[in-house]
């Protein structure tokens, strides 16, 4: 008789439902290092103490999320998007000039797996578009963020369909001669303006700003970041050297995850035949009497 | 912000028989904060709509949606027989910038603030940052657990407790009061492309979770059918799911809060760009992203609606319920 009743109920809660919603999707960090290890994890207070904990809230049964899990990722969700903004930034330092910078179009799939003793590893399907143009190309990347304190930048390998090959040549070389012969150097700032405005003639330099930046924001990406380039503060073109157009940028970027904004000086070559090149790069405080802002974790 | 004052006043007075203009609260820096309500008075009491903007300083393409979405609807509404029986059955209540002490400090000094203007706690030492408190942490909403700082620089600091900032507090005041005739919250940021359903919290789903954002046994997805909705308009994507999933968990939102009160259609809607601009969304985009937007937004408050007012969805969940207190009675008789 109890059997009978079982199946009956096993059948209907098939057909209609469960009566207990309590499905969620994600589970707290399942991390054992409990404090700093969790990706949504914030930054710390500038004295060192711990400013926020996972524990101690309600867990519901549910799905197990892959938040620090390994297998396949959901390609919307924010593991796998992180990843592949570190893909991005990764091949503007490699591909990228004043007309050509690359942006994140879609990620198609992702997993993750744990590397004894490096890191976790991200396998990505992704497609990336030039901004300055409005193709579209597919690449599949391997992201490696390490897993020891010291060695904190992640390690990309990629390869792209069409290697983003859109011809620039022509433009690139006709504005690399024209900053040659200039007689006054350049300069620029706010580039966007408050209102997302920059100057046409302005844009390359926004771009090459951008794709500078890239630097930065690949040494300095983790799972727990997710940085663009909010503005180029200002910009200044320096006497050329060795055939490669300099500049000084003071450049902010944001990071979605702590929402803060950063400062960073670069001092920047790029010539066509050898790409864009950062030569030295400083994080700034926001301002004179101002530390470093709180680092996210 | 003036300008803004201005227009909201304009508003009021030139569309006096659906618009009036209620102060709510004031901000730390004293100015006041106000709605428009917008809905012909019917001498009942009428079910609601919240959406409010601004919360974010440096977010401007918020403030400019909450601008057009009011204007399309004293321009639609006469013509428009959808708008024109929903506005006669709800209010609409619009905040077009909660955070102006922040908002004029974008204008004035930094684009790029994020936080109110409020002082920072004692022992907060450091010249910049250092005040201010996100008011997207500190409403009452399993405050201060996830997605913050203590810190008072951070740009993440949800405040020396909860409801400790007047802006946030004013949101409260009015809305818990109005909660049961609130059928929908939405919340307006920016940027990522993004619909975030509750809770912010990575161990708390709501219940309606998939309703809010998937299939439900019959009906359309709400969520995801807004993003369709958006996707029709000048085809850009945005991405529905809760916070923790899609972009980061957060605890003390404005969005929280409302589900928690019992708003069970509460949305944060993150507008364009994906990081190409960012904040600083150039001036061409307005229009069509407010126009997507209007598209998504519409698509929820009309479900709502509809639901309400026309009993869609509720037949199957209430027959859904009767079925098993049927079978867990007969369950229970039987054994």
């Amino acid at each position: 008789m109890n059997l009978t009743i079982l199946i009956v109920m096993a059948v209907l809660t098939g057909v209609l439902g469960s009566p207990y919603v309590t499905d969620t999707d994600v589970t707290p960090g399942s991390d054992s290092a409990g404090m700093s290890a969790h990706p949504n994890s914030v930054p710390e207070a500038a004295d060192g103490t711990e400013v926020f904990h996972e524990e101690g809230v309600v867990e519901e049964e549910g799905v197990e999320e892959d938040v620090m899990a390994t297998g396949e990722l959901n390609p919307s969700h924010y593991p796998a998007q992180r990843a592949a903004n570190v893909v991005k930034h990764y091949l503007n330092t490699r591909y990228g000039s004043p007309y050509r910078w690359v942006g994140l179009h879609k990620v198609h799939s992702a997993n993750a797996e744990e590397v004894a003793e490096s890191g976790r590893k991200y396998h990505l399907e992704i497609s990336v578009q030039e901004m300055t143009g409005n193709t579209t190309e597919k690449c599949s990347a391997e992201v490696l963020f390490p897993a020891l304190e010291n060695q904190r930048s992640p390690q990309v390998q990629a390869s792209c369909e069409a290697l983003l090959t859109a011809n620039t040549t022509a433009q690139e070389e006709a504005l690399y001669q024209q900053y040659r012969r200039n007689h006054t150097l350049l300069s620029g700032h706010n580039l966007p303006d408050s209102y997302g405005h920059i100057d046409p003639d302005m844009k390359p330099l926004w771009h090459l700003g951008g794709v500078a930046s890239s630097f930065v924001m690949l040494k300095e990406s983790t799972e727990n970041t997710l940085y663009n380039m909010a503005q180029v503060a200002n910009v200044t073109q320096l006497e050329t050297e060795n055939d490669q157009l300099r500049f000084n940028y003071h450049v902010l970027l944001h990071d979605m995850v702590s929402q803060e904004i950063i400062h960073w000086k670069l001092l920047v070559t790029w010539s066509p035949a050898e790409g864009v090149k950062v030569l030295q790069m400083e994080e700034l405080p926001k301002c004179e009497h101002c530390e470093v802002p709180p680092k996210p974790n | 912000t003036l300008q803004i004052t201005d227009w909201m006043d304009m508003i009021a007075k030139n569309y006096s028989d659906v618009a009036s203009l209620v102060e709510y609260g004031k901000t730390y820096e004293n100015r006041p904060i106000s709605l428009l309500k917008i809905g012909p008075t019917t001498g009942v009491r009428k079910k609601a709509i919240w959406m409010d903007c601004g919360i974010h300083a440096r977010e401007w393409i918020s403030p400019a949606f909450c601008q057009y979405f009011v204007k399309q609807l004293l321009e639609t509404y006469k013509t428009d027989s959808q708008i024109k029986e929903m506005m006669t059955n709800m209010d609409f209540y619009v905040t077009p910038v909660l955070n102006i002490d922040g908002y004029i400090y974008t204008w004035t000094t930094d684009r790029l603030w994020r936080k109110s203007r409020s002082p920072g706690a004692l022992g907060c030492n450091c010249s910049c940052d250092c005040n201010g408190t996100d008011l997207n942490r500190n409403f009452n909403a399993n405050w201060g657990t996830v997605g913050v700082s203590f810190n008072c620089c951070s740009q993440v600091y949800p405040g020396s407790k909860p409801l400790s900032e007047s802006e946030a507090q004013a949101v409260v005041d009015f809305v818990e009061k109005r909660k049961d005739d609130i059928l929908c919250f939405l919340t307006i940021h920016s940027y990522g492309q993004l619909l975030l359903v509750p809770y912010g919290h990575p161990s708390i789903a709501a219940p309606n979770y998939d309703e809010l954002v998937r299939k439900s046994t019959n009906k359309m997805k709400v969520g995801l059918a807004a993003a369709e909705a958006i996707k029709k308009v000048h085809g850009m994507e945005y991405t529905v799911g809760t916070s923790p999933d899609v972009l980061y968990a957060n605890s003390g939102s404005s969005r929280d809060w409302a589900r928690l009160t019992g708003i069970n259609f509460s949305y944060t809607f993150e507008l364009r760009d994906k990081g190409e601009h960012g904040f600083k969304l150039p001036e061409e985009q307005i229009q069509p992203t407010c126009e997507e937007a209007y598209s998504g937004a519409m698509h929820i408050i009309s479900y709502v609606h509809d639901k309400t007012f026309k009993g869609t969805g509720s037949a199957a969940a209430t027959a859904t319920a009767t079925l098993w207190m049927v079978l867990l009675a007969v369950g229970a008789a039987l054994l």
